[in-house]
């Protein structure tokens, strides 16, 4: 960790031994507009990608409350998909959002509008969030364990002052399983900043990196390309550093800000 | 019960089921897409066809020759079992040290230890690398498997939990029994925690089977090498008139070992899931 941050005060291609630049690197990091890019990306896919996939992971927990049985078998298939290899997911989803491919030809059936998906820069990302919810089993377990940990009385008295839905869910069930939510967004936008793979993928491989006009690369994809393809190894060294600082900046507001808003049933210290 | 009481509990249930059915439809359809695509000939892919018209089981036999999927497949397979082996084999006893021995600094070196968790990948890549490339394993599968016999944090975290759930006092009557550590370890602890290492050694070998990443960066330019995971990925890049059902052909028989193994050991998994809820 702390050679990561030796190596990004030097140039170094692993060809000659590293040559210290100070903070040339950095510099370099504030002026390139590839960077900027990078960051827009990874930064939206954190925005929208980790509180929509929550909601959805909560959505459907609720669902697999309902049913009295066989909500063995509707778990199974919610969750499997999360078994699947990311990179064939990944070219499953390249292909089933293809604009000649089975979806748009529904969406074409029912007169709606046909995005390109993954050859549209503006729909790129959204198709990479559909992956996202395709996947989001992992998530969805553990909401369902926190659901199902909503004590009993409390719905039961909820029952008797007749309360509607929506006021329960946001007045207990909310509540209850706040801690699962805090774990989920920091465990997710600690992965989504690390967002690489599906990015890869889906932007066709090595050689189209970012895909449609940069819209997949994300800092992950970016520093790869830097640090692999280009061999500046010092200037991927300089952006990890920098992702690893933000990310510990972010953990550390999120954690802050959880005494506002997280309940702990058991107490909490 | 009255019948309207139970009218209304049937119709509430049926409620229910349809809606579970209805989200699992979802989730369904990108296998049914993907499973029909990878059965249909080439001609029909893109077209609106839905149902595969002859269904070309040859398919899966043809993605064979689309690309070396034997080289890539045992070259997957043995990163899986040897990084496995090198992980159950390399983390018992560290687990086995956090858990039921008692020593100095024992809960610092701990949590030093989980705060690597907390590390971003990239981080920790450009050093890695540059030792790799000094050590001349680029371009081989060792920089994968090797460190997987050096402990990975989660798997000692994990392992630590399910030890500490052995009574403590199986391994003080050992110790009085004259019984060395070793020996406590794998007559005592081991037995008894046959479903943790289990879950363990399922998780290793699912992630090995479907890591990108890492050997992306370490064989990423000797394609001799590849795993699964980047053969596949690079099918793309390779073949610019992308066989859909070729492509899909494979992704399926990428993901059956894997679908396989989690009907096998399903109770294993959830139990390893569920294990860090054990209290430390």
């Amino acid at each position: 960790m702390f050679a990561t941050l030796y190596f990004s005060f030097t140039k170094y291609d692993l060809l000659s031994p590293p040559r210290w630049v100070g903070l040339f690197n950095y510099r370099f990091m504030v002026h390139d507009p590839f960077f900027w890019q990078s960051v827009w990306n990874t930064v939206w896919l954190v925005v929208f990608g980790v509180p929509l996939q929550i909601i959805f992971a909560i959505a459907v927990a609720m669902v697999l409350t309902r049913p009295k049985r066989g909500v063995g078998i509707y778990r199974t298939i919610y969750f499997i998909p999360t078994m699947v290899p990311v990179v064939a997911a990944t070219l499953g989803f390249v292909f089933m959002l293809n604009p000649q491919g089975p979806i748009d030809h529904i969406l074409g059936l029912l007169h709606l509008p046909q995005p390109m998906w993954f050859d549209d820069p503006r729909f790129s990302k959204p198709g990479l969030l559909l992956l996202g919810f395709w996947g989001v089993g992992d998530t969805m377990i553990i909401f369902l364990a926190g659901l199902l940990d909503v004590p009993a009385q409390l719905h039961e008295a909820a029952d008797l002052e007749g309360i509607g839905p929506w006021q329960r869910f946001r007045h207990i069930t909310l509540p209850m399983i706040s801690p699962v939510i805090f774990f989920a967004l920091v465990t997710g936008v600690i992965d989504s900043f690390q967002y690489f793979t599906q990015g890869f993928i889906a932007s066709g491989g090595r050689m189209s990196l970012g895909d449609p006009q940069g819209s997949l690369r994300f800092y992950g994809i970016w520093l790869y390309q830097q640090g692999f393809q280009y061999f500046h190894l010092g200037y991927a060294a300089a952006m990890a550093w920098v992702l690893f600082l933000v990310i510990m900046v972010c953990t550390l507001v999120l954690i802050r800000t959880s005494n506002r808003w997280v309940y702990y049933q058991g107490g909490f210290r | 019960m009255p019948p309207s009481v139970r009218r209304r509990r049937l119709l509430i249930s049926v409620g229910n089921h349809s809606l579970a059915i209805a989200v699992a439809v979802v989730f369904i359809t990108p296998f049914v897409f993907i499973l029909f695509t990878a059965l249909m000939a080439s001609s029909q892919v893109l077209t609106g066809r839905f149902w595969p018209h002859p269904f070309e089981w040859r398919n899966f036999a043809d993605a064979f020759s689309y690309a070396p999927l034997w080289s890539y497949t045992s070259n997957t397979v043995v990163y899986a079992v040897l990084s496995t082996i090198g992980t159950v084999a390399s983390c018992i006893p560290v687990a086995y040290a956090f858990s039921r021995m008692h020593w100095r600094g024992r809960q610092v070196v701990f949590l030093i230890m989980l705060s690597t968790l907390m590390l971003p990948s990239q981080v920790t890549i450009v050093p890695l690398y540059t030792i790799f490339v000094r050590l001349g394993w680029i371009g081989s599968l060792k920089p994968l498997i090797v460190p997987a016999f050096f402990g990975d944090a989660f798997t000692i975290f994990l392992l630590r939990q399910f030890f500490l759930t052995i009574p403590e006092e199986l391994t003080d009557a050992a110790r009085v029994d004259g019984a060395g550590e070793f020996q406590i370890m794998t007559r005592v602890v081991m037995p008894l925690a046959k479903s943790g290492i289990m879950a363990v050694a399922l998780f290793q070998f699912l992630y090995a089977w479907n890591d990108f990443f890492g050997p992306l960066l370490y064989t990423g330019n000797n394609p001799k090498i590849w795993t699964l995971a980047v053969g596949l990925g690079e099918y793309t890049t390779l073949h610019r008139s992308v066989l859909w059902n070729l492509q899909m052909a494979a992704s399926v028989l990428f993901t059956l070992p894997v679908i396989v193994l989690f009907f096998f050991t399903q109770k294993v998994f959830i139990k390893g899931v569920t294990l860090t809820g054990v209290k430390g």
